[in-house]
């Protein structure tokens, strides 16, 4: 048998408007670190800037960080990309600088969108809002995505905004996910009674967390060979003796 | 006074592009419906309607056709994806296109539907 992993593939910092300002990459490593988790996917909104330090700083503790993101496409549904190396990564992020509009982020109404050190201290100031819409389509971002070999996995299909069930009324058959991600307020099960053509697609859920506590309160259990980006790829596509597991819900969650 | 209008009459009188769907310019429109979010179309618009909007994915055909809308309308120079323009050939439901906002075109649509052709919808 090979061993279990704990997954959070929906984590926001800092940098993130919405992200607490408690949520500075150490702080992120610690909890996660505390949470048992062995898989930690960080996903900004539209940025992927605060992945390189947090894997490093992850290092010690022995979990793999995935280089993500957050992204808005432009009919606004929410999807998560992520991305083996550093090398992908920064081409991914020049695509996302390319297709940001230009719409200035205002701190006072929507956060502070700040990278920052090991240490805490900023080191740069994030000036277009992030949480903007990119002038690309599902479709392209998708595509996008997995010509850089990524993963792409529509964020909380099932949530009354930002999703893909909201935004375009249902999942678009024949769109080339590697998993979709169940929010907090539904199931699986509910999702494949809702739309049967879902049986069959791998699931996932992660926290979406905005606040250091939230980190590892929904996740899902991976079972890989080793911890590497590659065999979380193949689990997500069924590859025989791996295996996906969301976690269910607690009572009161 | 007549309850109906024809897609045709609507692209004339309102000078609309139509991207596709020519073979079902002859549909009656008998009100309209404006949003963006196709979850909230899938439950409230009614048969019938002309629909504006400014999303261009392949999904809105397939709302358009389960809810058996008369006609989707591009607002503010919205374009559809080429799948989509197929999917309403195929289907016979035109896309309409114009370089407005949808503030103004509903407001137009409305005036037309409402006092020219006296739909109650």
């Amino acid at each position: 048998m090979m061993p279990v992993y704990r997954a959070d593939l929906h984590v926001h910092t800092v940098l993130s408007p919405c992200g607490d300002l408690d949520m500075s990459p150490s702080a992120v490593v610690e909890q996660a670190a505390g949470k048992g988790i062995h898989i930690l996917g960080i996903t900004d909104h539209n940025s992927t800037r605060h992945g390189p330090l947090i894997s490093q700083l992850a290092e010690k503790y022995g979990i793999l960080v995935l280089f993500g993101a957050e992204v808005t496409t432009r009919e606004e549904t929410h999807c998560l990309a992520f991305f083996e190396t550093n090398e992908s990564r920064i081409q991914f992020q020049e695509y996302l600088d390319r297709h940001l509009p230009d719409i200035p982020n205002n701190p006072r109404l929507f956060g502070y969108q700040v990278v920052v050190d090991a240490q805490g201290n900023i080191l740069d100031e994030e000036p277009r809002l992030l949480i903007s819409a990119l002038d690309q389509t599902l479709e392209q971002v998708e595509q996008m995505v997995h010509g850089l070999g990524g993963l792409f996995i529509p964020a909380h299909i099932d949530r009354p905004s930002y999703s893909l069930i909201s935004q375009l009324g249902f999942v678009p058959p024949g769109l080339a996910v590697d998993a979709l991600e169940v929010s907090a307020h539904g199931t699986v099960q509910e999702l494949v009674t809702r739309f049967p053509y879902l049986e069959g697609t791998t699931f996932v859920r992660g926290s979406d967390a905005h606040h250091p506590d939230q980190i590892g309160q929904h996740a899902t259990r991976m079972q890989l060979e080793d911890l590497s980006f590659r065999e979380i790829a193949l689990a997500l596509q069924g590859a025989p003796g791996r295996g996906i597991m969301v976690e269910p819900l607690m009572e009161g969650q | 006074m007549m309850d109906t209008m024809k897609v045709s009459e609507l692209t004339e009188k309102l000078d609309l592009k139509v991207y596709s769907g020519r073979k079902g310019l002859s549909r009656d429109i008998t009100g309209g419906y404006v949003s963006d979010l196709l979850s909230d179309v899938m439950g409230n618009a009614d048969a019938g309607e002309v629909w504006l909007t400014l999303q261009t994915h392949k999904n809105i055909m397939a709302i358009a056709s389960l809810k058996d809308l008369a006609a989707i309308l591009l607002v503010g120079g919205n374009k559809p994806d080429e799948d989509t323009a197929r999917q309403s050939d195929l289907e016979e439901i035109p896309i309409l296109g114009t370089s407005l906002p949808a503030f103004e075109v509903a407001g137009k649509v409305y005036d037309l539907l409402k006092n020219d052709a006296g739909i109650q919808g």
